[in-house]
C-alpha cells in the first residue's frame, strides 16, 4: 500500500493525475507538464515533494555522525546552512544523494530521496551503535509536509506569505519562519535549476501552507524534465547501488565530496580521485529524431561505449535531451556518438549534463 | 471526465481508432489514449507499402513521460503516412480523431474491424 501526501486528498480534488513513486502516491501532473515546466522557468510553481524523507539527528555526537556517513564536511557547516552530500558504502558506491540542514551546534535535519527513509535510518542507527556515538536519530518523514517553491517569481511569493523577509535568505541556507501561523523551516535550495525554495512544515498544517504559497501547482513529471535540463542526478534511476553503481566522481558531483574528513568511502574516493573515473556522467544530445530513454546504449564505431540514464523532450530546447554516462575519454562536450533507440543508431553528441544554465 | 468517442469508429483495446474510409482503413489513437500519454512529442510511424498485422506493433508514440507501441487495428498494407505529426506531434493532442491521425491501411480483410470494439463498448472499457 503507497504511503499518501499530507495534500493527497487536495491533489484529487485539483484534478492531479496520480503515480506512484518511491513507496508514494504523488502527483505527476496537474495540467500539462510541459506548461508546468514553463511556468517554473519564467514565473513561479510549486511541487508537492512531501514523500522525501526527513531525519533529524541531534546530540553530542551528530555533526560526528553526519560528517562520517555523508561525503560531505558536517562538523564545518555554519548553522542556518544547507549542504548537498553523497551517502556512499565502503567501495565509494553512491546508495543515495541527500541535502543536510545544520539546525544548531548538535542538531541536523536531513531529507534522503523517497522511499529512502526507512533505509537510511537503519544506517544511520548501525554505525551509531558500532561507533558508540552519542546522538539521537528519528525518522520524522511523516511529521513534515515538503513543498519546493521554484522558479524567478519564487522571492517574492515567498515574502508575500511569510512573516519574515525570506528571499535575504542566500543559496543553501535556510531561515526559521512562519506561514498561515505555521512553524516552517525554508531553505534557498532546490531541484529545478532555477532560484527557488523548499518549504518544511507540519504535516498536519501543511494544507494551509500550500494554499498560502498559491500559485501553478506542479507535479513529478515537471520535476524530472526541470532537473534532466539542469543535470541533476535523480536517485535510483541516475545511480542506483546495484544497477547502476556510481561514484560521486563518475556522477559529477565531486563538489560535495570532502576526502579532507573521515567517511564511509573515503579511501577508495580517493584512490578513484587519483586514477580518475573510468566513466562520467555527460550529456546526450540528438541529432535526430527520437527520444534517449532510461537504459538505451550509447555506441561509438558499433561499440556500445555508455548508457542513457534519463531522457526526455526538452520543453525549455525543444530538442530531445538525454543525462547518462560515457567511457572518460568520450566525455568531451562536442564527442560524436550514437543512441541506439529500439534497434536503431540515431546520431548525437556529447554535451554537458548542464543543458540549461540557472543558478 | 468525458472523452469524445465518435461512433464512426472502431477500437482496439489498446486505445487505437479505425475508420472505414473508401476502402482504407485510417487508424489513430483515442482522445482518452492522448489525455492518458499527456504531451505527445514524438511519434515514429512505418513507411508507406511496409506490411502491418492486426494487433501488431506499427509504431510507437511517446509523451514526455512515456513510450507507448502503437497497434494496428487491421491486417494490410500501410497506404498513407501522416508525415505531420512527425513534425507536430502535438496535432495527437489536439486532434485525435482528425489531423492528428497516422497511418492508412489497404485492409487484407475488412471483416478484421468487426472484432473490434463498438463505440458503446470501447465507452465501457475506459469509464
Amino acid at each position: 500500500m503507497a504511503r499518501n501526501p499530507p495534500l493527497a486528498a487536495a491533489h484529487e480534488a485539483n484534478g492531479a493525475r496520480v503515480i506512484e513513486f518511491g513507496g508514494w502516491d504523488m502527483p505527476v501532473e496537474f495540467n500539462s507538464i510541459r506548461e508546468e515546466h514553463t511556468v517554473v522557468r519564467e514565473e513561479v510553481g510549486i511541487f508537492d515533494v512531501s514523500h522525501m524523507g526527513e531525519i533529524r539527528v541531534s546530540g553530542l555526537d551528530a555533526a560526528e555522525l553526519m560528517t562520517r556517513l555523508t561525503t560531505n564536511d558536517a562538523v564545518g557547516t555554519a548553522v542556518g546552512r544547507a549542504q548537498y552530500a553523497a551517502i556512499t558504502d565502503s567501495e565509494g558506491i553512491m546508495l543515495d544523494d541527500t541535502v543536510f540542514y545544520r539546525l544548531g551546534e548538535e542538531e541536523f535535519l536531513f531529507v534522503p530521496n523517497a522511499g529512502h527513509d526507512e533505509e537510511v535510518e537503519a544506517r544511520w542507527v548501525e554505525h551509531r551503535d558500532e561507533w558508540g556515538l552519542d546522538c539521537d536519530v528519528e525518522n520524522e518523514t511523516e511529521g513534515w509536509g515538503m513543498f519546493a517553491v521554484q522558479g524567478p517569481d519564487s522571492p517574492e511569493l515567498l515574502d508575500s506569505a511569510a512573516d519574515s523577509a525570506v528571499s535575504e535568505t542566500s543559496r543553501f541556507a535556510f531561515t526559521e519562519t512562519t506561514i498561515e501561523g505555521a512553524d516552517c523551516l525554508v531553505a534557498r535550495t532546490g531541484y529545478t535549476g532555477e532560484d527557488g525554495f523548499e518549504v518544511l512544515c507540519p504535516w498536519d498544517e501543511a494544507e494551509a501552507v500550500w494554499n498560502a504559497l498559491e500559485c501553478q501547482p506542479c507535479g513529478l513529471g515537471a520535476r524530472d524534465t526541470l532537473r534532466m535540463e539542469a543535470g541533476f542526478l535523480l536517485s535510483g534511476q541516475d545511480f542506483h547501488p546495484e544497477e547502476n553503481p556510481r561514484t560521486p566522481f563518475q556522477a559529477r558531483i565531486g563538489f560535495a565530496v570532502d576526502l579532507e574528513t573521515e567517511f564511509v568511502g573515503r579511501d577508495a574516493l580517493a584512490r578513484e580521485k587519483e586514477e580518475g573515473p573510468a566513466e562520467l556522467f555527460v550529456g546526450v544530445a540528438l541529432e535526430e529524431r527520437g527520444i534517449p530513454r532510461h537504459g538505451y546504449p550509447v555506441v561509438r564505431d558499433g561499440e556500445r561505449v555508455g548508457e542513457v540514464t534519463s531522457g526526455t523532450m526538452s520543453p525549455t530546447l525543444g530538442e530531445p535531451i538525454g543525462l547518462g554516462y560515457v567511457r572518460c575519454e568520450l566525455a568531451e562536450p562536442g564527442t560524436q556518438v550514437a543512441v541506439e533507440i529500439r534497434g536503431e543508431e540515431k546520431r548525437a553528441r556529447v554535451e554537458s549534463p548542464r543543458f540549461v544554465e540557472g543558478v | 471526465m468525458t472523452f469524445e468517442i465518435p461512433d464512426d469508429l472502431r477500437f482496439l483495446e489498446s486505445h487505437e481508432w479505425a475508420r472505414e474510409e473508401d476502402g482504407a482503413v485510417r487508424v489513430g489513437i483515442s482522445d482518452f489514449a492522448q489525455d492518458e500519454l499527456g504531451d505527445v512529442v514524438f511519434v515514429e510511424l512505418p513507411g508507406e507499402g511496409e506490411e502491418v498485422g492486426q494487433e501488431e506493433a506499427f509504431g510507437v508514440v511517446e509523451s514526455i513521460k512515456a513510450v507507448s507501441d502503437l497497434y494496428a487495428p487491421v491486417s494490410g498494407t500501410v497506404s498513407a503516412v501522416n508525415e505531420a505529426v512527425a513534425d507536430q506531434p502535438e496535432l495527437v493532442n489536439d486532434d485525435p480523431y482528425g489531423e492528428g491521425w497516422m497511418i492508412e491501411v489497404d485492409p487484407e480483410d475488412a471483416d478484421e474491424l468487426d472484432a473490434l470494439l463498438t463505440p458503446e463498448e470501447y465507452e465501457e472499457q475506459i469509464a
